[in-house]
C-alpha cells in the first residue's frame, strides 16, 4: 500500500513558558544540589590540605599540595583528650558495638513481629502500643534510671551495657517493621503449617524466616546507620573503654587545646561518615524503603 | 472463662514465652524507668537519688531557671523554622524531581545523603563552614568583600539559625524521599483528568496531590518532630550550647544536669515536662497512624 | 457538537509505534466504539484525540479545525476514565465544579450546571460525600458528571464500565445510551467488551495492533466481519473456524474439509474465486440451525452439550468435523445422539487463508 504524504508537521510548537519552566526546574535543583554537596566538598578538600594552606582562609579552593598526612593522623594519632591513638580505636569500638547490637535487635524484632502478627497473645497489642509510644519519647527520660540499674548489675560502662541499650531502643522500630511485613504475608501459609502440626519455632524457622529476606535487608540498613550514628547512648553507656567513633570524633574536634587541626578534623569527620555513606550508596532505594516502612504502617 | 483462658494460654504458650523479652523491655526499660524518672522529679535528689518527697518544688525551680526557659524558647524557634523549611524544601524538591528530569537518581542521592550521616557530623561540618575566621566569611573577605559578615556560629543572636541550617541540611532529604514516593504512587489518570479540566500544575499539587499525600506528610512531620525534640548531638558538636546559653536545648539541659551539675531532681523534672509534652502531641498521631484499621483482623 | 477526523495519525512511545497511519472520520453526534483486545492501542488513540498524548505524525481535526496541538482543556472534550480518576480529597460537588472554578466561571452558573448534571445522573443526594464513600457505580456517575459539566462537544470514554460488576455494567450501559440520546454529542467509547460495543455503537471500529481492521455498523461488523480476526473477536459463543478448500462439485462450488462438504453456491463472494482456492470458513454457532424436515440437512453425532440458559450450545461431529451450534431447549439435543442441522451459507464468512481478509 502506498503511504500518502503526511498532512502536517508533527512537532509540538515551542512553548516559551514551558521552556523557561524547565530551565527553572533544573536551576533550582542544581542550586539546592550544590548546597547539599558543599559540606562534603569542603570536608574533602580541607582534609587534603596542610594547616598552612588552611590558614589562608580559602575553604573552597582545591588543595595546592595534595597530602594525606591529615588522614593518617586522624586514623592513627589524633588526640582525644590525653590519649593520642586516633580514630581507629573508636572505629574498632563502633564495630564491636554494631555487630552484636544489629544481630540481636533484628532477631528480637523478627520474633516479636512474628508473634504479634500470627499468634494470639492476650495483651500483646497493648504492650506493642506502649513500645511504639516509647520510641517517640526522648532518651533523657529513661537514661538516668537505666544508668542506676546497669550500675547495680555491673554492666554500666561495658560492651554488654551499650549493646543492651541499643537493643532496647531499637526494639520499637524493629518490631514495627517486622510486624507490618508479616501482616502482609498470607495467613494461609501459617494455617497450613499449623495443620501439619508445626509449632511456634518450627514455623518461624522453616517458613517465616526464609521469607524475611527483603525486610531483613531494610532492617540491617536502618540499624547499621542508626547505631553507627548514635552519639548520646554511646557517650553515656559505653564506658571509657568502648567509646564509639562518633563520640571520639567529637572529642577530637571539640576538646583539643591550642590551634585546631582542621585538616585532621575533616579527615576524621569523613572517616566517621564512611560506613553510613557506604551503606546509603550501596543500598539505594532500600534505604528509602526503610525510612518509609519504619514509619508508615505497611 | 477461667478454664477457657488456661486452654488458650496452653495452646499459645510458646508465643507467650517468645514475647517475654519484649514484655520485659516495655515494663522495665520503658514504663519502669519512666515511672522512676517521674518519681525522682518529686524528690530533692542532687548527686544521688533520694526518696523524699518535695512536691512540685523541682518544677517551680525549673521554671525559675533562665537556662531552661531559654532552651524551651530555642527549641520552639528551631522546631518552627526547621519543620517549615524542611517541609517546603522537601516538597519542592520532590515535585521538581517528579517532572521527568534527567539525572533523577543523582539528584535523589545528593538530597538524601546527609540523612545517612550522624548529627555529630552535620554539626561539625557546618561549624567549620560557618567559622568566621576560616569559613565562608574569611573566603569572601579574601575575595575583597571586606565587609562580608557570616558569623552565625559565634553570634548569640544568629546561632540558632546556624543550628537550623545544619538540621535542615540533614533532614529535608527525608521529606523529599517520602513525598516523592507518594507522588509516584498517584494514579496517572488523575493527572490526565486534571489536564482535561484545565487545572494548572501548581494548583493540582496544592489542591489535589498534596492532600492525597496526607499520610506521607504526617509521617515525615512526625519523624522530623521526634528528631527535633531529641536534638542533642548536633548542638553539642556545633556550639555546645553557646555562645553563652544562646543555643541551649532541653535535651542538653537535662544531660548537663544529670551528669555534670549533679542535679538529678531538676533534670528529671525537666525530662518529665518533655515526656508530657511529647505524649500530648504524639498520642493522637500514633493512634490514628498505627492503630486504626491496622494489624491483622483476628 | 463536533465531528472528528484523524488523518494518517501516528502515535509512538519512544521507538515503539503504537498507532500507525490511522485514518478515521467520526460524524457529528455519532457514537463510535473503539473495540479491540488489550494492549492494541485503544487508550493511546483516545488520549491522542484528547490531547493527553502527543502524536508523532498526522493530524487531528475537530469540525475541520486542526487541534493537533491544542491544549486538552481547549478542545471542548470531556473524558471519563477506567479508574474514575476522581479527586479523592474533594466532595462530589467539588469534583464536578473544580474545573469550572479554575476557569473562573460565575458561581451561579457553576451551581446550575452542577445541579443539572447531578439531576441527570441521579447523584444529587451524593453531592456532599467524598468519593471514598461511594459505590463503584456512583463513582462512575460522578466521573461522567465531571465530563458533563464541561459543556463538552465530544465525550471520550476509556473503558468506563470495566471496573463494575456485570449487573451494574448493564445498567450504566443503558444510561450512557440514554445520555447520548439526550445530549446528541459525539461520543468515542473505548472498550474490549463486545456486548458494550454492539449495544452502544452507531459504528464500531475494531482495532488490532494499532490498526483499524473494520469500521462499520454493529450489525455489519458482526455479520460480515472484514477479516478472520474481527470474526473471531466478536461473538460469544465464538465463531467456528474451519480451514479447507473450494472445490467444483459438478455445476456448483463447494467447501471441502476432509470428508465434510458444504454447498456454497449461494454465498455472496465479494470477488471472483476459483476452485482449488484455500479458504477459512467462519461459521457462527447460531447460523447452524436444527433441521426442520428440509432437504439439505446434515447429520452429526452430538459429543457434548453446554446449557447456556435460554439456549444450549452443542458440540457435534459432522462428517469428521467438530462444530459448535446453538439449539433450543426443546430440540431434543443430547450427548451421543445423532442430530440433523442445516447450515445458513449466506450468513457464513469465508476468509483467505493467507491474508485473513474476507472473500
Ligand atoms: N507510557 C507508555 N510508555 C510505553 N509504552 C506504553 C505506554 N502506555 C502504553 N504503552 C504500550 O502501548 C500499547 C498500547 O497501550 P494502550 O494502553 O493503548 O492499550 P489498550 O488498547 O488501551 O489496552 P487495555 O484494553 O488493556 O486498556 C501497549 O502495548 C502498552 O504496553
Ligand atoms: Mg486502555
Amino acid at each position: 500500500m502506498m503511504r500518502q504524504a503526511k498532512p502536517a508537521v508533527a512537532r509540538r510548537p515551542l512553548n516559551y513558558q514551558e521552556v523557561w519552566g524547565r530551565v527553572g526546574i533544573y536551576a533550582f535543583l542544581g542550586v539546592v544540589a550544590l548546597f547539599f554537596l558543599l559540606p562534603l566538598y569542603v570536608m574533602l578538600v580541607t582534609s587534603f590540605k596542610s594547616m598552612d594552606e588552611i590558614r589562608l582562609g580559602l575553604i573552597f579552593s582545591l588543595p595546592r599540595q595534595f597530602t594525606i598526612d591529615a588522614w593518617v593522623k586522624a586514623w592513627t594519632s589524633a588526640c582525644t583528650g590525653l590519649e593520642c591513638t586516633g580514630l581507629r580505636v573508636g572505629f574498632g569500638n563502633s564495630v564491636k558495638i554494631l555487630v552484636p547490637s544489629v544481630v540481636v535487635s533484628i532477631l528480637l524484632g523478627a520474633v516479636n513481629g512474628y508473634a504479634l502478627s500470627f499468634w494470639k497473645v492476650k495483651g500483646a497489642n497493648v504492650l506493642f502500643a506502649c513500645l511504639l509510644l516509647g520510641s517517640f519519647i526522648p532518651y533523657q527520660v529513661f537514661i538516668y534510671p537505666l544508668v542506676r540499674v546497669y550500675a547495680q548489675t555491673g554492666i554500666y560502662g561495658s560492651l554488654a551495657g551499650i549493646v543492651l541499650t541499643h537493643v532496647i531502643f531499637g526494639m520499637p522500630v524493629m518490631t514495627l517493621l517486622f510486624r507490618n511485613y508479616y501482616s502482609g504475608l498470607p495467613i494461609e501459609l501459617f494455617k497450613a503449617a499449623r495443620i501439619d502440626g508445626a509449632g511456634f519455632w518450627k514455623i518461624f524457622v522453616s517458613i517465616i524466616l526464609p521469607m524475611s529476606a527483603p525486610i531483613a535487608i531494610v532492617a540491617v540498613i536502618m540499624q547499621v546507620t542508626a547505631i553507627w550514628n548514635d552519639f548520646l547512648l554511646g557517650l553515656v553507656f559505653a564506658g571509657r573503654e568502648n567509646l564509639p567513633m562518633t563520640v571520639q570524633l567529637n572529642n577530637i574536634v571539640n576538646t583539643t587545646t591550642g590551634e585546631r587541626a582542621y585538616n585532621v578534623n575533616m579527615a576524621a569527620t569523613v572517616l566517621t561518615s564512611l560506613v553510613p555513606l557506604a551503606v546509603y550508596l550501596l543500598s539505594g532505594r532500600w534505604f528509602v524503603r526503610g525510612i518509609a516502612s519504619g514509619a508508615v504502617k505497611g | 472463662m477461667g478454664a477457657e483462658f488456661t486452654r488458650h494460654v496452653k495452646r499459645n504458650l510458646v508465643a507467650y514465652i517468645a514475647l517475654l523479652p519484649m514484655a520485659a523491655v516495655v515494663i522495665f526499660a520503658y514504663l519502669g524507668t519512666m515511672a522512676w524518672s517521674v518519681r525522682l522529679s518529686f524528690s530533692s535528689s542532687k548527686l544521688l537519688p533520694r526518696s523524699d518527697f518535695v512536691g512540685l518544688n523541682q518544677y517551680v525551680t525549673l521554671f525559675d531557671t533562665s537556662r531552661w526557659l531559654t532552651s524551651l524558647g530555642n527549641l520552639a524557634v528551631i522546631a518552627f523554622f526547621f519543620l517549615l523549611i524542611c517541609f517546603v524544601l522537601g516538597c519542592l524538591l520532590a515535585i521538581f524531581i517528579d517532572q521527568n528530569v534527567r539525572g533523577e537518581s543523582l539528584f535523589r542521592t545528593v538530597f538524601l545523603y546527609p540523612y545517612a550521616m550522624s548529627f555529630v557530623v552535620a554539626g561539625l561540618i557546618w561549624q567549620w563552614i560557618l567559622n568566621p575566621d576560616l569559613g565562608i566569611q574569611a573566603t569572601m573577605r579574601g575575595f575583597g568583600f571586606s565587609g562580608f559578615v557570616l558569623d552565625w556560629v559565634v553570634n548569640p543572636r544568629m546561632v540558632l539559625y546556624a543550628v537550623i541550617l545544619a538540621t535542615v541540611w540533614h533532614g529535608s532529604g527525608l521529606v523529599m524521599a517520602l513525598i516523592l514516593a507518594g507522588l509516584r504512587g498517584i494514579d496517572g489518570e488523575i493527572w490526565r483528568a486534571t489536564r482535561i479540566d484545565g487545572i494548572p500544575a501548581w494548583r493540582v499539587y496544592l489542591s489535589i496531590v498534596l492532600p492525597m499525600l496526607r499520610p506521607m506528610i504526617i509521617t515525615s512531620l512526625v519523624l522530623l518532630s521526634i528528631s527535633i525534640v531529641k536534638m542533642y548531638d548536633v548542638v553539642v558538636a556545633m556550639t555546645n550550647g553557646g555562645p553563652g546559653t544562646a543555643s541551649e536545648v532541653p535535651a542538653k539541659f537535662i544531660m548537663d544536669n544529670l551528669f555534670e551539675r549533679a542535679n538529678i531532681g531538676l533534670a528529671t523534672a525537666a525530662s518529665t515536662v518533655m515526656l508530657i509534652t511529647v505524649l500530648m502531641v504524639m498520642a493522637p498521631v500514633i493512634y490514628s497512624q498505627y492503630f486504626r484499621k491496622s494489624g491483622r483482623a483476628a | 457538537m463536533s465531528s472528528v477526523s484523524l488523518e494518517s495519525l501516528d502515535v509512538s512511545y519512544g521507538n515503539v509505534q503504537i498507532v500507525r497511519n490511522l485514518d478515521l472520520n467520526i460524524r457529528d453526534g455519532e457514537f463510535l466504539v473503539l473495540l479491540g483486545p488489550s494492549g492494541c492501542g485503544k487508550s493511546t488513540l483516545l488520549s491522542a484525540i484528547g490531547g493527553l498524548t502527543d502524536v508523532s505524525g498526522g493530524r487531528i481535526l475537530f469540525n475541520d479545525k486542526d487541534v493537533t496541538w491544542t491544549d486538552p482543556k481547549d478542545r471542548g472534550i470531556g473524558m471519563v476514565f477506567q479508574s474514575y480518576a476522581l479527586y479523592p480529597t474533594m466532595s462530589v460537588e467539588r469534583n464536578l465544579s473544580f474545573g469550572l472554578r479554575i476557569a473562573g466561571i460565575d458561581r451561579a452558573i457553576i451551581e446550575k450546571k452542577v445541579k443539572w448534571a447531578a439531576d441527570l445522573l441521579q447523584i444529587a443526594h451524593l453531592l456532599d460525600r467524598k468519593p471514598s464513600a461511594l459505590s463503584g457505580g456512583q463513582r462512575q456517575r460522578v466521573a461522567i458528571g465531571r465530563a458533563l459539566v464541561r459543556d463538552a462537544d465530544i465525550f471520550l470514554f476509556d473503558e468506563p464500565l470495566s471496573n463494575l460488576d456485570a449487573k451494574l455494567r448493564a445498567e450504566l450501559r443503558l444510561e450512557i445510551k440514554k445520555l447520548h440520546k439526550t445530549l446528541k454529542s459525539t461520543m468515542i467509547y473505548v472498550t474490549h467488551d463486545q456486548i458494550e460495543a454492539l449495544t452502544l455503537a452507531d459504528r464500531i471500529a475494531v482495532m488490532k495492533d494499532g490498526i483499524i481492521q473494520q469500521l462499520d455498523t454493529p450489525l455489519n461488523v458482526y455479520n460480515k466481519p472484514a477479516n478472520e480476526f474481527v470474526g473471531s473477536f466478536l461473538g460469544s459463543p465464538a465463531m467456528n473456524k474451519v480451514e479447507g478448500a473450494l472445490v467444483a462439485d459438478g455445476d456448483h462450488l463447494s467447501f471441502a474439509a476432509g470428508d465434510f462438504r458444504l454447498d456454497v453456491s449461494r454465498y455472496p463472494f465479494t470477488q471472483k474465486v476459483e476452485s482449488g482456492r484455500k479458504v477459512v470458513l467462519g461459521l457462527r454457532p447460531e447460523h447452524i440451525l436444527p433441521a426442520s424436515g428440509s432437504a439439505a440437512a446434515i447429520e452429526g453425532k452430538v459429543s457434548l452439550v453446554e446449557p447456556m440458559g435460554s439456549s444450549i450450545l452443542a458440540w457435534s461431529v459432522f462428517d469428521g468435523l467438530s462444530l459448535s451450534h446453538l439449539v433450543g431447549q426443546d430440540d431434543g439435543c443430547e450427548a451421543d445422539r445423532t442430530f440433523a442441522v442445516t447450515i445458513d451459507v449466506q450468513k457464513a464468512s469465508f476468509f483467505d487463508v493467507e491474508t485473513g481478509w474476507r472473500l
